[in-house]
């Protein structure tokens, strides 16, 4: 047993020799029983302990803990020594509070006290063992607490060093919990100036606090710009010895230059000439140094100088401006790829990616094509391995596409399992995008599907089938092709649902070959129609009637098929249902009639690749389109949208069609909704559409350029689509329907800002009551928004019992490591259930003096918040869903209308009458309804609107 | 900014686990056995970086034990590196030659020393010398205290 250093408790030495000694999971609990049973009885025992006794036991319990025990006392003694006058006692205090401290406890306020006293200690060792401990904890109740305290600290004149490097830290963290902490105005100038101090340790604590700034309000924080120049160019500058102890092996202060580097990516090229250039040689001179022979073997020399090397080829290609020096860049990086450190060939490979995204270095990168796909080939270590894939992808032209799309086809025969599915979803990609010959692009599809068939997702073979429908050229090849493939004694399944489709389609271009003829396609797929998914036989099917309209001469073999008992007798139902129907189709309809239904499909409307939506979804902030792809998607802020193209409809079957409709309709709805968000003019401030252009500006701005939150959820009361709520950094789109008691809703959450929004989770939820009167079905969603992208989250809904409250919408996103979270509510109220029901003045009447009881009615009379327009109003009611009946009242102004409510469990008649009185701007409202709450619920939605 | 770092064993035990950012109990577990799989399993000249997540994950392996850290996207990897190899100089200066079991004795000392160097997930101090300074400090208060439990810790309290 080592001796303990300093203080020595040696019974907490003891104790851990203890348990280091117990041979078995078992005596260890036992061991650590016994001590939190004789730690209790020390704590409840009637005899005081001293300050010693309870640091030992407070750390033992400490010990016990971090072991992975749980802890449930103690506290108290923990907080007692914090106000200890001991300094061992009191960090062990706060050490403990520190790992085990729940925020929501009560001793939170002494916690908060004793800090406190530390602060204003005039010992700096006591006030940073408080600042410590309130980063450590950096609760909402410490920002608040400390919300004058620590910014005083930071910029007062009488600080000392080591004080202010914890305050600017502690600042930071606290900002990042609640970042209203900071102070506005005459600070902000203060803070910056930090970056002047003489001591090197303060810089670099208040860069990272100045970086967090910047990103809140960059334009308040303009000035620092010039400010981290001069710091970096005296840093570059400097010999290695000038800097003493905050030179590591060799290399000056590398962890503030990288601070300094990476403050200013927050801001575009200086503008002023003279820090642009002191900026352009600060680079320079970096990248000269790389090409200095090293001053050190050590890995930490090098390690520290290509950390700086890299974080200025970050700056370089963020300002993407200077021509030379992101060729430059393009060739250090170059030289990396073949250097013996893995690490470094890592993080040449990564930052590669983005010189290729760069016009001016693009052609740079392409030289080291035959680098990077040795590195596919020879790279021991997947993780590097699929940095080369990155690359490849990225630096892809059409100059290069087919080289590279088979050198990624043949590396995907031997690729790791864990990268498949992204490889196949790029090598689709870049195989649709660069094809100047489609029957290439048809030959790598089938490859990917005879290679990694079960990694080919479900878009994918879509999207071979929408290009190949829709480019007549490639037909008679596809099929061709497809029928080559499915001789093979064993095909992927994916193979002959594209075989299937495309044979369907256009078989008939190659039936004229005796050795494709109609009977011998069709055995060929019947030959595996036994193997496949119930999906599969359900197309295969579709493809048999439509051979029947192709080739009439086989149609008595086909029928034989529908007959089959494992087909019209299916178990499944859908199986069942297309074998009778076709097998009817195939009897009655006239040669005509079957030609109509069985048309060649119409060409799919030209959208962005799906696949290229899928990937970006599945690989977040890593995705580098290639380089011309980049103005087709900012053009498509909903790719999400646009790639929900549906599945492959087949021309067949009512149902069918019908359900493609549908399907053609989401599409449509979807992209209206779109439209309807991005077109609309930016309700509630100056904030301005949020185009790709924007979206930096915007970021986490509650500063002046900022929009106003909307929240629009009152309005949606009456209309079923728009915006339910926006902000800064996210709007939220609602578009609904509803169809009796049945109700579905599309919420459209749309991300404004430059940067992902992380752990995104909404969550719906129906309190109280109303769970047991609406449930609601929520779809999950992808818990990643990129920036500037949009998700989609559907609900479905149904009201069981008339209601009054709104579900409510809880959502919870990280946005720049910031924990956010927005409570809303949905608009759903009782009248999107109603049916709109004309009636003449007779029946009117009957059921207005049927609904004559108190309980029936509920009367408001209120004064006109809006303009009493007629038309207005007249819409408004009809928006609510009822039924405006004209010609009723003998009042011409007055309004009456009437409603269903369909409800799960009952319908309700509802039925209205409005009375304007334009003179006073009063209106009296009147509602009946066969049940008593809901004639008092919608008298008090619709009161607020007229 | 850092969200946590972990150290632990070649027999995956954790020695020393700093979160700067808050998750619950049971999740910091789940992480921690995650994380300690997959980078044990990971070969000798592989490289020291990993996706994770949304995060990025820098280790190195220091005798028998190794340390982990998980960074943000934008993160400097090759700069965490050497936060990990400067804490190890640290721990060595401070207990001289520093081992496994250094840490599992004195492992408030290691919290302290940490604290010194990364504060809310960002490096405070880099020079060596003043954190070995500040520590210094710290014991120099220790020492003026008079150690009282002195007697107890010998079968006498």
């Amino acid at each position: 047993m080592p001796a303990a250093r300093g203080d020595g408790m040696r019974g907490l030495a003891v104790f851990i020799s203890d348990i280091r000694n117990c041979k078995s999971k078992e005596a260890e609990i036992k061991r650590i029983n016994k001590e939190l049973a004789n730690i209790r009885s020390k704590f409840k025992g009637d005899k005081t302990l001293d300050g010693y006794q309870k640091k030992k036991y407070v750390c033992k319990l400490l010990f016990i803990f971090l072991l992975g025990h749980d802890i449930d006392f103690g506290h108290m003694e923990a907080v007692n020594l914090l106000s200890s006058n001991k300094y061992t006692e009191k960090q062990i205090g706060y050490l403990f509070i520190s790992v085990l401290v729940n925020t929501n406890s009560d001793l939170i306020r002494l916690i908060i006290q004793s800090i406190k006293n530390d602060l204003t200690s005039r010992n700096p060792v006591h006030v940073n063992l408080a600042l410590q401990c309130i980063a450590n904890i950096g609760s909402k109740e410490m920002a608040e607490a400390f919300a004058t305290d620590i910014p005083r600290l930071l910029v007062s004149g009488e600080t000392i060093d080591v004080v202010k490097q914890s305050a600017a830290l502690c600042l930071l963290r606290l900002f990042r919990t609640h970042p209203e902490i900071i102070p506005c105005g005459e600070w902000t100038s203060r803070i910056i100036h930090l970056l002047n101090d003489q001591h090197m340790g303060v810089v670099t604590a208040a860069c990272s606090l100045i970086e967090a700034l910047v990103k809140r309000s960059p334009d308040e924080y303009k000035g620092c710009v010039s400010l981290a120049v001069s710091r970096l160019s005296r840093i570059v500058t400097s010999s290695y010895t000038d800097l003493q102890d905050y030179t590591y092996y060799f290399v000056p202060a590398p962890w503030l230059s990288v601070k300094l580097l990476r403050l200013l990516q927050n801001y575009p090229p200086p503008e002023d000439p003279g820090v642009r250039g002191r900026l352009n040689e600060c680079l320079e001179t970096i990248l000269n140094k790389a090409q200095e022979p090293p001053k050190s073997k050590k890995v930490q020399h090098s390690n520290a100088k290509n950390a700086v090397l890299f974080e200025a080829i970050s700056l370089i290609i963020h300002s993407d401006s200077e021509p030379n020096l992101l060729v430059r860049a393009c060739n250090q990086l170059g030289q990396f790829l073949t250097h013996r450190e893995t690490n470094l060939r890592y993080l040449a490979l990564e930052s590669m990616c983005l010189l290729a995204a760069s016009e001016f270095s693009h052609e740079a990168v392409k030289k080291h094509q035959e680098t990077v796909i040795n590195a596919l080939k020879t790279e021991r270590d997947v993780s590097v391995r699929q940095r080369a894939v990155d690359l490849l992808y990225a630096m892809c032209d059409r100059s290069n596409a087919e080289e590279i799309v088979q050198e990624m086809l043949h590396y995907l025969e031997t690729a790791d399992y864990s990268i498949r599915e992204e490889m196949v979803l790029k090598i689709a990609i870049l195989a649709e995008k660069y094809a100047t010959d489609y029957s290439w692009y048809v030959d790598v599809i089938l490859n990917l599907i005879r290679m990694a068939g079960d990694h080919v997702s479900e878009e994918v073979w879509y999207r071979v089938i929408q290009i190949v429908v829709n480019r007549e050229d490639v037909q008679g090849y596809a099929a061709k092709t497809v029928f080559e493939a499915l001789q093979a004694p064993a095909c992927h399944e994916n193979m002959v649902k594209v075989g299937g489709y495309i044979l369907g389609e256009f078989g008939n271009l190659i039936a004229g070959d005796s050795r494709s003829s109609p009977a011998v396609q069709f055995r060929l797929l019947h030959s595996k129609y036994h193997l496949c998914s119930v999906a599969t036989r359900a197309l295969l099917l579709s493809t048999y009637i439509k051979f029947v309209n192709l080739f009439p001469e086989i149609k008595p073999q086909i029928q034989e098929v529908f007959k089959q008992d494992s087909n019209i007798r299916s178990a499944d139902a859908e199986l069942q249902q297309r074998a009778s129907e076709y097998l009817r189709l195939s009897v009655v309809a006239s040669t005509d009639v079957l030609a109509t239904v069985l048309e060649e499909m119409p060409p799919f409307p030209e959208r962005e690749s799906s696949i290229l939506a899928i990937l970006k979804k599945k690989k977040p902030g890593r995705t580098v389109d290639p380089l011309d792809v980049k103005d087709q998607a900012e053009g498509a802020v909903g790719s999400a949208a646009a790639g929900n193209t549906g599945g492959v409809g087949v021309s067949v079957n009512s149902q069918q069609q019908q359900q493609r409709q549908q399907n053609g309709q989401t599409t449509d709805l979807l992209v209206d909704v779109l439209g309807d968000i991005y077109s609309s003019p930016p309700q509630g401030g100056g904030g301005g559409v949020p185009t790709q252009n924007n979206f930096t500006k915007n970021n986490l701005g509650t500063g002046d350029g900022g929009t106003q939150p909307v929240d629009n959820l009152k309005k949606l009361s009456w209309k079923n689509n728009g915006v339910l709520f926006e902000n800064d950094l996210l709007q939220i789109g609602v578009k609904a329907e509803y169809r009796a008691n049945l109700g579905r809703m599309t919420l459209f959450y749309g991300n404004k800002t430059a940067f992902p929004m992380l752990g995104f989770n909404p969550s719906v939820s129906c309190a109280g009551e109303l769970a047991s009167k609406v449930s609601v079905q929520v779809k999950p969603v992808e818990s990643t928004v990129e920036a500037g992208a949009q998700v989609q989250q559907l609900i479905n809904m149904e009201c069981v019992e008339d209601f009054t409250e709104y579900p409510s919408l809880v959502l919870t996103f990280m946005y720049n490591s910031v924990q956010q979270k927005l409570n809303l509510k949905l608009p759903l109220t009782i009248n999107k259930f109603f049916e709109a029901t004309d009636m003449n003045a007779e029946t009117f009447f009957a059921r207005w003096k049927n609904l004559g009881g108190a309980q029936q009615e509920s009367q408001r009379i209120f004064k006109a918040a809006f303009p009493m327009d007629i038309n207005a109003t007249s819409a408004k009611l009809s928006g609510f869903g009822m039924q405006l009946l004209k010609g009723i009242d003998p009042n011409q102004d007055n309004f009456v209308c009437a409603a269903i409510l369909h409800t799960k469990s009952q319908q309700i008649g509802c039925l209205l009458r409005l009375e304007p009185n334009r003179q006073a701007q009063m209106y009296r409202l009147t509602v009946r309804a066969s049940k008593e709450s809901v004639a008092k619920q919608m008298s008090e939605l619709l009161s607020e609107h007229f | 900014m850092m969200h946590f770092m972990l150290l632990f064993s070649r027999q995956g035990k954790l020695r020393l686990q700093k979160w700067y950012v808050a998750h619950p109990e049971k999740t910091r577990k789940k992480i921690t056995r995650e994380l300690v799989t997959t980078i044990l399993s990971r070969k000798p000249k592989m490289c020291s970086f990993l996706e994770w997540r949304d995060l990025k994950v820098v280790y190195k392996r220091y005798a028998s034990l190794y340390f982990c850290c998980a960074i943000e996207q934008q993160d400097n990897e090759l700069l965490t590196l050497e936060i990990i190899h400067r804490y190890v100089e640290l721990l060595d200066k401070y207990f001289g030659s520093v081992c496994e079991l250094d840490i599992i004795f004195n492992f408030e000392k290691a919290y302290f020393i940490l604290d010194e160097l990364l504060l809310g997930g960002e490096v405070q101090e880099t020079s060596k010398k003043n954190v070995l300074k500040a520590i210094a400090a710290q014991d120099l208060l220790q020492e003026e205290e008079t150690p009282q439990g002195f007697f107890e810790d010998h079968g006498l309290g």
